[in-house]
């Protein structure tokens, strides 16, 4: 006990040093300029996965501004499979991030302390793509097939399985998609905005693949959403109300500006090396435009229905994916933008 | 338009020669250059489709040659690990020996199954791979390396067969940019194949892009390689390298027959096809061939490059065709020109000729063709022509001649019949008039009237047959033998039989004459008269009116030998009148054709019987030449009358 109370003590000697210096730093600039605007609050924001367009909102946000608009001069980190979200949460290194909400909610499943701010994605990209060739036309035909599933997302295809009451082989897949391609999987899992299209720009053409779609099925599993620490929830949700709303905003720029978008966004896959292409990035951000859309028209951008969460929940722990659940009211913090 | 040209404008004969020869020149040379054009074209494509197989499967060889070269060695690994089990040292051994004895293979592992290396062991994965000139040492199984998710090893498993992975980055292995040759090894356990896990043999990309990158082809001909997804693993744009998929290109830059030759690249097809350059209008070609990897190398070369030197080859065939076009256009020129020349001085000259100037003449020329012949056959019609204009003017003169004599023979003619009136002023007795209206110039008419002595006046009228020349001298007879016959105190039958001898005796021509005759006596009135064929006179009695005369038979005078003729007689009354006519009186045709009739004649004299003989027969003549209007006058008309006033 004594040394962590020491350490606090420390900490809380430089919080007032800083305080300090910063009071001094204020006062010299107001002396000279009277009409200072309030400073911009520095927050980041860790996205899941590597720089593309499953991510404009939040670059046109930067770009044109509306974090500013908002007080805020966030910084859009590049994830990927080497920056997890969780540990860069809780290290501080970001503010902010984005994740699917089923991987949210295991991430709170093992102790992490997420709150929920808002719901981007209102439907799962998530799919099934099989071979016709393989005699699949329809979800009935897996029955005794070879599917490939990614660990991480298998609540709504398993779900799906015992709902049709499939036989099915599952197979680990990796995040390559040369496993489809070469017929190792007779089906596949995909995104639609991403793998399903690198799967047609390989050369296999869109009638030669069966779709199956989750949200086809009952099984509609809201994906991105925008998180943060209950801690920062709690101490600064002014902050978090700021940034959604801007973010927000910069989707909805997006949703009307998708060439200018398309720009950005290859900026940023280029600058991140990502080794995309334009076709792809466009492929995405259409879809992207289209996933954000509410599935019912009473609910608004970014919310997330108690219904849906409660769908999400359910599944996970049929799946064992989840042991608890925190309540909806716990979890989802409502934004009004 | 070509009829405006033709309504408006005078070609002349070179221009159209000239055009026509050139036209036609042009249409074959153009049809012989496009044809040559269109041969060589496809003769050049032909070459170089041959040239591209050639380098393309070459090139495929050379890359076959590689993969040939790595993939025994995997293969040996796991026939070994098959047999026995061994330890991690004999397998990272086994793996050096393998590296050392193949400088193209970069690194080989050989990934377990969970539990195949040992039970227990989830991921167990030797890999050793070349470092810094030696070998470095790795476990892929390992928490930062899933290899269970990885290609190399989950593609073999499931398909149970070895593999080349597309090129990647094998980030936390080799740490370079790599393809992987992956054999799944598989064991017997119960019946059943059981995996065990593969062994792989990585060959670093550079190695294929030297090959690939190497083809220069013309300008800017090059070679790409595509990966089994298309993906571009050797361009030249670095910006397509492992960014790009040739359908990613395709649906971005909106080529969409660039994914139909994807396609058919990616699924082992060979060939040639043409499409556009990457960003560019012009066209390309691409020669591609498989890999047996399931890679596909494609050799693309710009057409304008291919087709360079048929450019060249046509621009030189074009300027030889124009200069020779020049050329041919001034020989036919001057030759249309040489041809036409006498052509267009024939026309000059033949327009001289056409106005009227055959004085003009057509000058010979030397040339024997068409044109010399022409010219000659218009000098002939020249001279031809003048001739017959000469003679027509002879002609002419001569006419002249014959009508001035005829008109001389009229004056003659005319000179022979009494024409003063009165004749005889001092004779109280008689008054006679007559008057011939001529045909034609000369006429074959006659009328005579003179004193036989103190108190008997002969009178005669008479119409030859025929007319004109012949006529007049037969009537210049026939009266001068009446008049010298008549003298002789004769009947007036008599006197026609003698008259009739003299004309009949030497009338070879058959010549003959209507002749009414008679002598009146002054002292009585009586008038003894006969006839020849002659048409019968009107009687105009001052007691009974106007009658037919009757008259005894007789026939016309030259024709018979010995014609018997009457002499019959009546007496007229004081101022009693004979009207006698010859037949041009009552044939007179009017333009309808309708005679005049003797009907017509006798109701005219019946109005004008009180008129004095003069106008008595200018009134009967004039009526005549009325009815005949202004049509030609058919025959002499002849009129004369005698009124008898009585003894004094």
């Amino acid at each position: 006990m004594e040394p962590r109370m020491r350490r606090q003590s420390k900490k809380a000697h430089v919080r007032l040093l800083a305080c300090v210096l910063v009071a001094i730093v204020l006062m010299g600039t107001r002396s000279l300029q009277a009409q200072e605007p309030a400073p911009l609050t520095k927050v980041t924001l860790l996205p899941q996965w590597l720089p593309q367009a499953q991510f404009a909102g939040y670059y046109m946000a930067v770009e044109k501004g509306f974090y500013k608009q908002h007080g805020l001069d966030v910084t859009v980190l590049d994830g990927g499979p080497r920056k997890s979200v969780a540990p860069a949460l809780r290290s501080g290194e970001a503010t902010f991030a984005t994740q699917f909400l089923s991987t949210a909610l295991a991430m709170r499943d093992e102790g992490l302390p997420l709150v929920h701010l808002a719901q981007v994605t209102q439907r799962s990209a998530l799919m099934l793509v099989a071979h016709k060739s393989h005699g699949i036309h329809s979800v009935k035909d897996l029955d005794g097939k070879k599917v490939g599933l990614w660990k991480d997302f298998s609540a709504q295809p398993m779900a799906l399985f015992r709902k049709c009451n499939l036989r099915v082989r599952t197979i680990a897949q990796g995040p390559m998609i040369n496993l489809f391609m070469r017929g190792g999987v007779d089906a596949a899992s995909a995104m639609w905005y991403n793998e399903y299209h690198l799967f047609l720009n390989s050369g296999l053409n869109e009638d030669e693949v069966t779709l199956i779609f989750y949200d086809q099925h009952d099984l509609n599993f809201p994906e991105d959403s925008i998180l943060c620490l209950d801690e920062t929830w709690r101490t600064r949700p002014e902050v978090c109300h700021q940034f959604v709303r801007a973010s927000l905003k910069g989707w909805q720029y997006v949703i009307e500006h998708q060439e200018e978008s398309l720009r950005v966004v290859m900026q940023r896959t280029g600058q991140a090396r990502t080794g995309t292409n334009r076709a792809h990035q466009r492929w995405m951000l259409q879809c992207m435009c289209d996933l954000i859309k509410p599935v019912k028209p009473a609910t608004r951008m970014g919310e997330l229905t108690q219904e849906a969460y409660e769908r999400v929940v359910c599944e996970l722990k049929n799946n064992d994916q989840i042991r608890l659940a925190p309540a909806f009211e716990e979890f989802h913090v409502p934004i009004h933008p | 338009m070509f009829r405006f040209i033709r309504d408006h404008l005078r070609l002349t004969l070179a221009f159209k020669l000239g055009f026509l020869v050139l036209a036609s020149t042009g249409a074959v040379f153009l049809l012989a250059f496009t044809y040559s054009n269109y041969i060589a074209r496809g003769l050049m494509l032909e070459a170089v489709e041959e040239n591209t197989r050639n380098l393309a499967r070459s090139t495929v060889n050379r890359i076959e040659a590689l993969l040939r070269e790595v993939q025994p060695l995997p293969q040996s690994i796991a026939h070994h690990i098959a047999s026995e089990p061994h330890t991690e040292q004999e397998i990272t051994r086994m793996i050096q020996h393998v590296l050392r004895a193949s400088p193209h293979i970069y690194g080989s592992a050989v990934a377990y199954a969970p539990d195949e290396f040992t039970k227990g062991v989830r991921s167990f994965a030797p890999y050793v791979y070349r470092k810094n000139g030696g070998f470095s040492f790795k476990n892929l199984g390992n928490a930062n390396y899933d290899y269970g998710a990885e290609d190399w090893y989950l593609i073999p498993r499931e398909l149970g067969k070895a593999i080349w992975t597309d090129p990647y980055y094998d980030e936390g292995g080799g740490e370079a940019m790599m393809c992987t040759y992956s054999v799944p090894l598989f064991r017997e356990s119960n019946g059943q194949r059981v995996f065990v896990g593969v062994v792989t043999a990585d060959v670093q990309l550079e190695h294929l892009v030297e090959i690939v990158s190497s083809i220069k082809l013309y300008k800017t001909g090059y070679a790409f390689l595509l990966s089994q997804n298309g993906q571009f693993i050797c361009h030249p744009n670095q910006n397509y390298v492992f960014k790009e998929s040739i359908f990613s290109l395709a649906d971005d830059l909106g080529e969409k027959q660039w994914r139909q030759i994807g396609i058919k690249m990616l699924r082992g097809g060979e060939g040639l096809a043409r499409s556009h350059m990457p960003n560019s209008k012009s066209m390309s070609w691409l020669y591609y061939a498989p890999v047996s990897s399931g890679w596909s190398v494609g050799i693309l070369f710009p057409e304008d490059e291919i087709l360079a030197n048929l450019q060249a080859m046509n621009r030189v065939v074009f300027w030889i065709g124009a200069i020779g076009f020049g050329l041919l256009l001034a020989v036919v020129f001057v030759l249309s020109r040489g041809v036409t020349r006498p052509i267009r001085t024939l026309a000059l000259q033949t327009h001289e000729i056409a106005r009227g100037n055959l004085d003009l003449m057509v000058p010979p020329l030397r040339s024997r063709d068409e044109v010399g012949d022409l010219s000659q056959s218009f000098e002939n019609m020249r001279l031809a022509l003048k001739e017959y204009v000469a003679n027509l003017a002879s002609t002419s003169a001569a006419k002249e001649r014959i009508e001035s004599e005829l008109k001389i023979a009229r004056t003659i003619q005319r000179s022979f019949l009494p024409k003063r009136f009165p004749p005889f002023p001092d004779r109280t007795e008689f008054d006679i008039y007559a008057t011939l209206q001529a045909a034609k110039e000369v006429g074959g008419d006659l009328y005579d009237f003179f004193l036989l002595d103190e108190n008997r006046l002969f009178f005669s009228i008479g119409d030859v047959s025929g007319k004109g020349v012949p006529a007049a001298l037969f009537m210049a007879v026939a009266k001068t033998l009446m008049k010298g016959v008549a003298e002789q105190k004769l009947t007036p039958s008599q006197v026609l039989t003698k008259v009739n001898h003299e004309l009949y005796v030497d009338n070879e021509q058959m010549l003959f004459v209507t002749v009414f005759c008679g002598i009146l006596d002054l002292r009585t009135g009586e008038l003894q008269f006969t006839n020849a064929g002659h048409p019968p006179p009107l009687l105009v009695r001052q007691s009974s009116g106007v009658s037919w005369l009757e008259l005894p038979k007789g026939v016309l005078l030259g024709v018979t030998e010995k014609p018997e003729y009457e002499t019959w007689s009546i007496t007229l009354g004081p101022q009693d009148k004979l009207f006698i006519y010859t037949d041009g009186v009552t044939e007179a045709r009017s333009a309808t054709g309708e005679f005049f009739t003797d009907d017509r004649l006798r109701v005219l004299v019946e109005n004008l019987a009180g008129l004095s003989p003069k106008a008595l027969v200018e009134g009967v003549v004039a009526e005549a030449q009325n009815h005949t209007g202004k049509a030609p006058q058919w025959d002499d008309i002849t009129a004369l009358c005698i009124q008898y006033h009585g003894h004094a």
